[in-house]
């Protein structure tokens, strides 16, 4: 492991430790009110200042890492599961199954991600609590965001399922499920591993994305969305800069998870 | 010709497919059917039947398709609720906004990608590499959303933010295909050949590289207007975008359909000429 990525991975355990442990660092709960200090600058009581509401921002940003950088990986996971095993079994079964799992997925690919987003997000009721809006938006995540990694594991599990060693298998009689499960699948694991790390930054933008819109995580409980939505009540970028400081770390987990990808695995 | 023929068919049938699909979604979306209208207290419950009534005859999805599919064909895309007014008028008063943006967007994107990528691959000057680098790591860090609300605060125009989505995908993506044409066999001959740099790369290295790049081109048609949304909806550009958006909050399914239709429809186009493209000159 070269030192960027171990220096990735060491900031990004590090902070997934401290949003774990947000209950007992941050300063007060997320939506705990100081109502006679709303839009204080930072102070000794609240390092990042308190919003309009006179919540405690840093409070704010730790419980808002935690539902985003927690949530999207649990989203990443579902997208690779559904790609590995669409695109496992239309790779292994070939034929017109094959040509047809790929048809979809090339139609499914052809629409612009964030006008599917919205479209399904908003055929889901809007007005839900808070927790079932971190589920809808996050799965529904995991749910779109299958296609480009299907296709990926479909053309490796074809060219694996034409290989000689499950030749070899298939010719001293194992069953298709066999050869699914104990030849195919095993070697497909690192590409549906780089799969989920690939899926993880875009699955943190595009709930960043839905959040600014209105259309992510609803109030009170924060997320990198609803908190970056705080910029368009500013004037100027000037005038309190501390604000930023969800963009910052957003940038710097997305450049981490960008780290931890290898060249070789980022598509070109 | 056959080529062209199958990608009209394509385009034809994800339109029947993609509309059955989001007919059937539209459909079974909570609250489909019901009209806010029935808790108006001044309506008798009469009229309140009378409307549920009118409601019922679009409820079984196929007739519902039907119904969509035939006015379709007749140029009627449906009518808003939240904007009342047919979707076929809101289009095309705010499609010409949405081409603006977007066409505006990919020149620029393209033209800053290319320029970086280029000198990167055919001088291969580390510093450059890393500036650069650098840059487009920042920003394909950012969401779209982001650099909307970053460009309103410090008032620059916001059209350039679909250039500056665009720009970090060509680049990486660009320089990536160039260095490694740069790298084949017979550019190398041509280099030692004694053959000045803009000629390998016009002669040699485009020619290879080229049907990848229409490839993409294709592609940055869709994400440009992916961008396009918070772009238009933070910017208040009242384009496509602000419009899917608007009717995305007031859950305007009927309009959400539509819009993702003609996107989807307007993308397939533009993969389907890249493809087409790209086919002739690798031929």
């Amino acid at each position: 492991m070269n030192w960027p990525r171990t220096l990735a991975v060491g900031f990004l355990l590090t902070l997934a430790l401290m949003c774990g442990l947000a209950a007992f660092i941050a300063p007060s709960g997320y939506a705990h009110q100081f109502r006679d200090i709303p839009s204080a600058p930072p102070s000794h009581q609240h390092w990042l200042g308190t919003d309009d509401l006179g919540r405690d921002r840093l409070s704010r940003l730790l419980y808002g890492t935690r539902v985003s950088l927690l949530l999207a990986p649990g989203a990443a996971l579902l997208s690779s599961l559904l790609a590995a095993i669409i695109g496992a079994t239309a790779g292994f079964l070939g034929g017109w199954i094959q040509r047809v799992v790929m048809a979809a997925t090339d139609l499914f690919l052809s629409l612009p991600w964030l006008f599917l987003l919205i479209t399904v997000r908003a055929l889901m009721p809007l007005n839900v609590s808070p927790v079932f809006s971190v589920v809808i938006t996050f799965a529904m995540l995991g749910c779109l965001g299958w296609a480009a990694a299907a296709r990926v594991v479909c053309a490796d599990a074809r060219a694996l399922s034409n290989s000689d060693f499950i030749l070899l298998a298939r010719a001293s009689g194992a069953s298709g499920f066999r050869l699914l499960r104990r030849h195919l699948l095993p070697n497909l694991m690192p590409l549906i591993f780089a799969q989920f790390w690939i899926s993880i930054p875009v699955f943190i933008l595009a709930e960043a994305n839905l959040g600014i819109l209105g259309l992510g995580v609803a109030e009170p409980l924060p997320s990198w969305g609803s908190l970056l939505r705080e910029l368009e009540s500013y004037s100027s970028i000037s005038s309190s800069p501390w604000q930023f400081a969800p963009l910052l770390l957003l940038i710097a987990v997305v450049s981490c998870f960008h780290l931890v990808i290898t060249d070789r695995e980022l598509p070109a | 010709m056959r080529r062209v023929a199958q990608h009209i068919a394509t385009i034809l049938l994800t339109v029947v497919l993609g509309g059955l699909l989001g007919a059937t979604l539209v459909r079974f979306a909570p609250g489909f059917g019901v009209d806010e209208e029935e808790l108006d207290a001044r309506r008798s419950a009469a009229s309140i039947e009378a409307l549920r009534q009118s409601n019922r005859t679009e409820s079984n999805v196929l007739s519902f398709y039907a119904h969509y599919l035939g006015g379709m064909a007749h140029g009627d895309l449906g009518f808003s609720r939240t904007l009342n007014r047919p979707v076929s008028e809101l289009v095309s008063d705010r499609m010409p906004e949405t081409l603006k943006s977007v066409g505006l967007g990919l020149i620029l994107g393209w033209i800053l990608g290319l320029a970086f990528a280029i000198p990167v691959a055919m001088s291969r000057s580390w510093a450059l590499d890393l500036t650069a680098g650098i840059l487009t790591g920042v920003l394909l860090c950012l969401p779209a959303a982001v650099l909307a609300l970053l460009f309103l605060l410090s008032r620059a125009p916001a059209r350039l933010v679909i250039a500056l989505i665009i720009f970090p995908k060509v680049f990486r993506y660009s320089r990536n295909l160039l260095v490694r044409t740069a790298g084949l066999p017979h550019v190398l001959t041509a280099r030692a050949k004694g053959l000045g740099g803009l000629r390998v790369f016009l002669w040699h290295v485009l020619p290879n590289a080229g049907p990848q790049l229409l490839a993409l081109a294709g592609v940055s048609v869709s994400l440009a207007f992916a961008a396009a949304i918070p772009v238009e909806a933070l910017c208040d550009l009242p384009g496509i975008g602000q419009l899917a958006w608007k009717a995305a909050l007031g859950r305007d399914l009927f309009l959400l359909l539509n819009l993702t239709m003609i996107v989807t429809v307007v993308t397939l186009i533009a993969n389907s000429s890249a493809d087409l493209l790209a086919r002739r000159s690798a031929a």
